[in-house]
């Protein structure tokens, strides 16, 4: 009696706190903790059922785990995992290095005011959607319009069905990511160069380094914690791949799905195209699963190298 | 003095910084690049366009794709409408959901404060996946073909309550909110005349975030909407490539009558890259005065506390 009193009294003294969380735990209720029940889907027969979500959750039969067996039966399982794995870890190293050179760069070029359109430059592509830049990709690889059609041509060469010949797709996407990413990562190593300290590089002037010196023995270290971090956290990330990549940019032409399905798409087309529910529920769980230990674990090694950069 | 002095610790050889230019201006055009050639494409005359291709100097130019939009184009001012109506009401209600959500865990005094943290922070680690969330979108809460569908699942966002969170622990000081309740304002008041005041920069950050993924949205309807009175700008630009595609890779149906139809309904050629350019133009035109914002936020979510 005496502890319902006091939670009760506790609920009371807290009220303007709690109706300002209100809309928000509601918002994760019905977008967060809802589906993550929904996920027993993956271990049922799903069918739909008249009387709405829940009485389709029950009434559904057990399967166990006959979904998941079905699944990594297929030839697809692999593959997707294989793209998304392979294609994140590419976007990852590749991002990486592209960033912190542009930003290096951008740091070092004398007219500063130049150096700030530049940046802008490159950040445009940030600003807009897949769709959008899935037309600018359209334009050069159209096969009967497209520019790069028009340049083999120029050269004698016969054109190529760019939206049917999976050999080029590892490029052309690894290309676009590079693209998108590019200005807007640098960004984030920007304001970490801007912000070391000055004097350092004075001294290393006096002792006579040169500027690539100054870059490997200044520049780099300071910054080598951000990027320790950000690189974790990409990692922790590399199960989860860009839906707007892998299903715009290549138009959702079937004939690439070898080198464009990712465990994204994968379950989207279960989920709207094929109609294999369950299976496309499974596939997300999956996902989601070994997507929690790799970012559990990525943060638990942040933490261990410096306990403020960690997510949690 | 200053100045030289300055220009002394970044020395670079003329040629680097040369080379420098080249790499970052070259890369910046890069990026710039498609936008204004696609700009070029939705200036070119159709005829020239069946001939040539693409190209950056078309042989004719024409203002043909845009006079048809402004004259027939109730779709795409629909379109506009919706993606306008969404971007508003929704940059609205995830601020205020945002912010008093963070303001209450970031707030030492509240009981619950781990509990709720706890509630938004998880979602960044697990989630249910694609499918189950969709069963309870559309089973649940009703919103096949609604326009909440392209509302509410952008409306709260774990990161941007971390950024919002910090930002309040960071430039509002608890002696600030102390000395208010001395004075007798209540947690809300205290919120509403002190708090939100100061924290206007952060504030900000976050409606621009949610401005951009509202705008630029599509994946939503292309879970939810199949009601085309509420497909919005980018949605729209989807569906016509889809269709595109339907035609091209079903050839040997072209010749039927139903393709013909389909092919008769579906805008040109430059006419479709004119739309393009019309979603595009707001962002491209406002996104340099904002980019302080999204710097800004960016660090914010790189260093946390």
């Amino acid at each position: 009696m005496q502890t319902i009193m006091n939670s009760l009294k506790n609920l009371y003294r807290n009220r303007i706190f709690l109706l300002m969380v209100l809309p928000g735990a509601l918002w994760f209720l019905f977008f967060s903790y809802l589906p993550m029940l929904g996920t027993v889907i993956a271990f049922k027969d799903y069918r739909i059922h008249r009387d709405g979500f829940f009485a389709g959750l029950m009434q559904s039969e057990w399967v166990g785990f006959e979904n998941f067996e079905y699944l990594f039966s297929t030839n697809d399982a692999f593959l997707i995992t294989r793209n998304t794995i392979l294609y994140n870890f590419v976007f990852i190293i590749l991002g990486l290095v592209c960033s912190v050179a542009m930003a290096i760069i951008l740091s070092e070029i004398v007219n500063k005011r130049l150096a700030k359109v530049y940046q802008t430059g490159m950040f445009l592509p940030h600003f807009l959607s897949w769709v959008i830049v899935s037309y600018f990709t359209f334009s050069f690889l159209s096969v009967d319009k497209g520019v790069m059609n028009q340049i083999l041509a120029w050269f004698g060469a016969d054109p190529i069905s760019w939206y049917s010949e999976t050999k080029y797709w590892p490029y052309i996407l690894t290309f676009m990511n590079i693209w998108k990413g590019v200005g807007y990562s640098s960004v984030v190593y920007l304001a970490a160069i801007v912000g070391i300290d000055k004097t350092y590089y004075e001294a290393a002037m006096i002792d006579g380094a040169s500027k690539w010196q100054q870059i490997r023995h200044i520049t780099l270290p300071s910054i080598t914690p951000l990027i320790t971090i950000l690189t974790l956290l990409a990692i922790g990330r590399i199960f989860y791949a860009d839906f707007g990549l892998f299903y715009q940019i290549p138009r959702n032409s079937g004939p690439l799905y070898p080198v464009t399905n990712v465990i994204d798409t994968y379950v989207y087309r279960g989920l709207k195209a094929t109609g294999e529910i369950t299976m496309s529920t499974a596939a997300g769980l999956y996902q989601s699963f070994i997507g929690f230990i790799l970012v559990i674990t990525s943060n638990w090694i942040v933490r261990k190298s410096n306990k403020d950069n960690a997510l949690f | 003095m200053r100045k030289k002095k300055h220009r002394d610790v970044h020395h670079l050889s003329p040629m680097m910084n040369l080379v420098f230019n080249i790499i970052a201006g070259g890369f910046a055009l890069l990026c710039v690049f498609p936008f204004l050639f696609v700009i070029i494409i939705s200036f070119t005359d159709e005829a020239a366009l069946n001939k040539n291709g693409y190209s950056i100097w078309p042989e004719k130019w024409s203002f043909a794709a845009y006079e048809y939009i402004f004259k027939a184009g109730d779709q795409l001012l629909r379109s506009y409408g919706v993606t306008i109506f969404i971007t508003i009401v929704g940059t609205l209600i995830s601020l205020v959901t945002i912010c008093l959500f963070a303001y209450a865990i970031s707030r030492k005094n509240f009981k619950y404060r781990g509990f709720f943290s706890f509630m938004a922070f998880f979602t960044m680690l697990f989630n249910g996946g694609l499918v189950p969330t969709y069963m309870v979108a559309t089973q649940v809460l009703d919103l096949k073909d609604s326009i909440w569908a392209l509302i509410l699942p952008l409306a709260v966002n774990a990161f941007y309550i971390l950024i919002m969170r910090t930002f309040y622990s960071t430039s509002v000081p608890d002696a600030i909110i102390e000395s208010a309740k001395i004075d007798g304002a209540g947690e809300l008041r205290a919120f509403i005349t002190i708090v939100l005041p100061i924290s206007l920069p952060g504030i900000a950050t976050i409606g621009l975030f949610s401005t951009l993924g509202y705008w630029n949205d599509w994946f939503n309807a292309l879970l939810y909407i199949d009601n085309p009175n509420i497909v919005p700008l980018q949605a729209m630009l989807m569906r016509i490539e889809n269709s595109m595609q339907f035609l091209m890779n079903n050839a040997q149906l072209s010749a039927s009558g139903q393709s013909l139809e389909l092919m008769r309904s579906l805008p040109a050629e430059a006419t479709r890259m004119a739309l393009v350019v019309l979603a595009t133009v707001p962002i491209a035109c406002a996104y340099p005065f904002f980019q302080r914002y999204f710097v800004q936020g960016l660090t914010i979510g790189a260093v946390k506390e």
